[in-house]
């Protein structure tokens, strides 16, 4: 859900009209006190949104399971960093991955490289679906047919039961196959 | 001395789980009625002495008795009364024993609730909750002795853990090993049925509310959980899935299946050794996550301390758990065949579906969580298995299992015809579709994961009211009020906990959707603009806490001129451990957070301040407490209640075993 | 029918086998990528003449180990008697990387500090701890920024790399060099790639 960051241009304002759809509040642009605004901490902002989006899905190696960009180590402020200078540099995020991988391995990555190991990981779930869905249509199949017999079944002892029944007289019948089933 | 004495009571604990686990189980397989009578007051006995270990070292914690190693680790003279009870579960030696006390209360309430319960299968259920106990205890005594001396006496404490100095730390590990060790009721009830080879309607409807209970405790700790990660780590995230989280979630997974399963069970008296499965794997992942928290095998934010010994006992334990239970169920499952039929387009099929897709993606979160320990125990590399992954393979598990979800309660049980249920909901699923795309182009964010997330919200709102109308519909005639409270129980309980997910949905999605971040360099007067907000900063002062320093900044939150809060975030270094910590400020709204941390004093004398919009997150926790809540209505329904005089579901359970 | 009762059980063993595994694993402990790879090129100032440069490529021909260090390093402490020994017996020419000397230490607050001053601090900082405990380094180099440690892959101090005759790392030690791991895991190695060079 993180990696759905994305600061799109007009975002706030769409954001606040859309706060503004909810509150029934009007919500005027604000027109603040001359006040200083503050700097932003990083020079390009928007270079410094995607040093944050890859920082997330890079694993700081010395803390316990954190991103870069959630730890406070040392070493996560410096590979943060690296990530930040080789985006500056015109970089493309790849590039930044493969320098950080050719150095500390596959480790580095909370988004596991699709290969041979980790084939099963990738693919274990959808094979596991499969599997079950499998699984569930062999058995509902398998109850349909034997419930298709049971059916049957209670219709033939329906009409047992109806003859029976006649030759015996006018008793008052109680709907078995009924009562069966919501008991069974 | 107060220490001996809970070391010593924690020993009769011992010696009465073991009557606990023995006795009754001779007594139930001879049908000898005194020896299961002793299953009841050895659990009573049980739960006296662990609550009297447990007041022992709470009382070792109050009084700051720094003799005690646990406590001169995880407290101080300094750290307030509140935090020192708190920090009896704060490390692993503590919160093993709030582990026991829990599972000695859940004992204790099934001695005290099931009364109506035969007494051969009562006597089953306590002696497998006594062989749990006794694992657990003798695991404390052996390896995690929270009474261990120090000798001599530290003179001052290393205090609790700073993260955990927090509210949200106070309820949540209580809340979530209710429902962690909750479970176990549903497995020895799962246990018990296995060896009576009584497997029935009658055992579902006993089990049920357990499991209910257990799922509803869980839910609440899980949310209280992500909440505390969301405001105290600082920069408002709310899940990770660090391993310990899919520790308590992979149970959660399927622990909610189970109910479904249970359900089916108890209504059709079908799926019933899938059920029985259910009911060993929810609590075996329970004790799973147990393993991996405490054994040290996978890093974690919150695993504690490593100590391979404690991994080996544990691990001993889960296969004498785990290992005779799904050896039992070998043994005795295959008489559970049959059940009541259906046809492929019926209520059991769509509850079924549900019970495969929740239990794939339970497995598939436990093979992320544990990948990365199978290619290292193989000697292929390491590697790391993040967020990226969990949410590349969960949304797309999720999503049929959100479509079924609001799907299943139109079909009817048994058997029913696909084309009028498809033409009845098909006016709100093409009305969600559009819903889904419409407000991701109103919002101007214009993603597959939006687009599904706010389609899905929507379907699960819209079918969750054609579903209440259809019901009212249903009892024409009568006042709507009364139709209203007509409605049983456990139906609010479905009804409210399926709204509430998508009341979650809605959530995840605009807070992923939507949410904006700012990081500026403060002084003060000085201000800067977020999403329509403005937020000035008013400068810095120093606010000591009892074992604490902090620098406290205070900003003033407006939007359009209108004042809106006042946010003083901190920023504190915990003297004992020289730890700093960040402590946000939020303004929680209905349809948006405004949360603010401060960052490091810059040597030009400006802060760093991190300004976080995030809008509807708090709809994730109300989902959480709707579905919670559902749990509770589920839980609460007459039916339960009247058990005790009803003797015509065993009639009827006979009749089907 | 039976046996297909018996999958969970089956699937449960496999599991626990894992994990039993994995207890005597250590999660933290990150292999080197780098293993059998050419060590990445460097030049950086010496710790006893900071005008003299020292590269890589200067230890072309050699066998020998770059042991990461730094003064604030309370491991490195630990290790450092055991380097000291092997450098009295000559038996490798062990260099020093000084890694983040004045940064690294969270005990000191470098921010603002001019580059010149933090390094002229390092140097001091270094000679003063090797006079104190012993200097078993042929030589040592200044890595004020950790450049050269993220090239390397140093995720901890101390950390101690096998570099052979053509600059490949052939074994990366993670954590202090202790007597044990010296004779069973770490000459050993040097033999190898010493009788294969």
């Amino acid at each position: 859900m993180r990696a759905d960051r994305i600061r799109l241009p007009h975002a706030a304002a769409r954001a606040a009209a859309l706060t503004l759809a909810l509150w029934l509040s009007p919500a005027t642009a604000a027109d603040a006190p001359a006040a200083d605004v503050a700097p932003t901490v990083a020079a390009d902002p928007r270079l410094e949104a995607d040093v944050q989006e890859l920082a997330h899905k890079l694993r700081c190696l010395v803390c316990q399971n954190q991103s870069i960009a959630e730890s406070n180590a040392p070493l996560a402020l410096d590979l943060r960093n690296q990530v930040r200078e080789q985006l500056a540099a015109g970089r493309s995020k790849e590039d930044v991955v493969d320098y950080l991988v050719a150095r500390y391995g596959d480790f580095v990555l909370y988004e596991p490289p699709l290969k041979g190991v980790t084939l099963l990981l990738w693919g274990g779930p959808a094979v596991l679906l499969l599997a079950g869905v499998g699984w569930l249509a062999w058995r509902v199949r398998r109850r349909a047919v034997e419930s298709a017999a049971v059916a049957a079944l209670s219709e033939a002892e329906h009409a047992r039961a109806r003859a029976l029944l006649a030759g015996a007289g006018p008793a008052d019948v109680p709907p078995s196959s009924e009562s069966r089933e919501s008991r069974s | 001395m107060i220490p001996e004495l809970g070391h010593f009571a924690l020993v009769l604990a011992l010696v009465l789980a073991l009557v606990q686990a023995v006795v009754p189980m001779i007594g139930a397989s001879r049908n000898r009625l005194a020896l299961m009578a002793v299953g009841r007051p050895a659990a009573q006995g049980q739960f006296f002495f662990v609550a009297f270990a447990f007041a022992c070292l709470t009382w070792a914690f109050v009084t700051s008795d720094f003799s005690v190693e646990y406590v001169a680790l995880h407290s101080n003279t300094a750290t307030p009364l509140y935090y020192r009870i708190t920090g009896v579960w704060g490390s692993h030696e503590g919160s093993l024993l709030l582990w026991a006390l829990v599972l000695a209360v859940w004992t204790v309430a099934v001695t005290v609730f099931s009364r109506h319960l035969p007494d051969v299968f009562l006597a089953r259920v306590l002696g497998v909750l006594g062989w749990i106990s006794v694992g657990f205890l003798a695991f404390m005594l052996v390896t995690s002795n929270p009474f261990e001396r120090l000798l001599p006496g530290a003179p001052e404490g290393r205090d609790l853990n700073p993260l955990l100095q927090d509210p949200g730390m106070i309820i949540h590990p209580p809340l979530l090993y209710m429902g962690y060790v909750g479970f176990s009721v549903a497995f020895a009830f799962a246990i018990a049925a296995l060896l009576s080879g009584r497997m029935d309607a009658a055992w579902a409807r006993w089990s049920r509310p357990w499991t209910t209970v257990a799922w509803v405790f869980l839910t609440a700790g899980i949310a209280v959980g992500s909440g505390w990660a969301y405001y105290e780590l600082g920069w408002g995230g709310w899940w990770f899935w660090d391993p310990v989280e899919n520790a308590s979630f992979m149970p959660w997974l399927l622990g909610t299946a189970l109910i479904h399963s249970l359900a089916v069970t108890e209504k059709r008296g079908a799926f019933r050794s899938w059920t029985v499965l259910l009911a060993i794997g929810a609590f075996s992942l329970s004790l799973l996550g147990t393993f991996l928290v405490r054994s040290g095998v996978i890093t974690s934010v919150h695993a504690f301390a490593t100590d391979p010994k404690r991994g080996l006992f544990i691990l001993f334990l889960l296969v004498v758990v785990i290992g005779v239970s799904l050896l039992l169920y070998a043994w005795r499952a295959p008489r559970l065949s049959g059940g009541g039929s259906f046809a492929f387009v019926s209520r059991e099929t769509a509850l079924l579906g549900n019970n495969v897709l929740l239990s794939v993606a339970s497995a598939s979160v436990l093979l992320g969580t544990l990948y990365p320990l199978f290619l290292d125990a193989l000697g292929m590399g390491k590697i790391s298995v993040g967020p990226p992954y969990f949410e590349a393979v969960f949304v797309p598990l999720m999503t049929p299992v959100v479509v079924l979800m609001m799907f299943g309660p139109f079909l009817r049980w048994k058997g029913d015809t696909l084309g009028p249920v498809v033409r009845r909901v098909a006016p709100a699923f093409v009305a969600s579709v559009a819903i889904g795309v419409g407000t991701a182009f109103a919002i101007g964010h214009v993603t597959p994961r939006t687009v599904l997330g706010l389609a899905l919200a929507a379907w699960v709102v819209l079918a969750s009211l054609q579903q209440l109308l259809a019901r009212l519909g249903e009892r024409a005639g009568a006042s709507s009020a009364a139709r209203l409270r007509g409605l049983p129980s456990a139906w609010w309980g479905m009804w409210l906990a399926h709204l509430g997910v998508g009341v979650f949905i809605i959530g995840v999605s605009l807070v992923g959707s939507l949410q904006q971040n700012l990081d500026v360099k403060m002084k003060e007067g000085q201000r800067a603009e977020l999403a329509g907000y403005t937020f000035v900063f008013r400068g810095v002062q120093d606010a000591p806490g009892p074992n604490y320093d902090a620098a406290r900044a205070t900003l003033d939150v407006s939007r359009g001129g209108v004042a809106i809060a006042t946010l003083q975030p901190e920023k504190r270094l915990y003297r004992a451990q020289g730890m700093p910590m960040t402590e946000a400020a939020l303004d929680i709204g209905p349809f948006r957070d405004v949360y603010v941390s401060l960052g490091e004093q810059l040597p030009d004398g400006s802060w760093i301040v991190s300004l976080y919009f995030k809008p509807f997150i708090s709809w994730i926790w109300l989902g959480c407490t709707l579905m919670a809540l559902g749990g509770i209505f589920a839980a609460a329904d007459r039916r339960y209640r009247k058990l005790a005089e009803r003797r015509a579901p065993a009639a009827a359970a006979r009749q089907a075993a | 029918m039976k046996a297909k009762f018996l999958v969970p059980l089956f699937l449960f063993l496999g599991l626990v086998g894992f994990l039993a595994f994995g207890l005597t694993l250590n999660p933290r402990e990150v292999p080197s990528p780098l293993i059998d790879r050419p060590a990445p090129a460097f030049t950086l100032a010496r710790v006893d003449d900071p005008s003299q440069p020292f590269a890589l490529a200067d230890m072309r021909g050699k066998v020998w180990l770059l042991n990461v260090w730094a003064s604030w390093c309370v491991a490195c402490r630990q290790e450092h008697p055991v380097l000291v020994d092997l450098a009295r017996q000559k038996v490798v020419p062990i260099v020093g990387l000084n890694y983040k000397e004045v940064r690294g230490d969270g005990a000191l607050d470098a921010r603002g500090m001019a580059l010149e001053a933090e390094t002229g601090l390092a140097i001091e900082r270094a000679r003063r701890w090797l006079a104190e405990h012993g200097d078993p380094y042929t030589l040592s180099v200044l890595d004020i920024d950790g450049r050269v440690g993220i090239d390397f892959g140093v995720y901890g101090v101390p950390e101690t790399f096998l570099i052979d005759g053509d600059g490949k790392i052939r074994y990366k030690h993670i954590g202090p060099i202790t007597p044990e791991n010296l004779q069973q895991v770490i000459l050993p190695k040097l033999e190898e790639v010493r009788r294969a060079g």
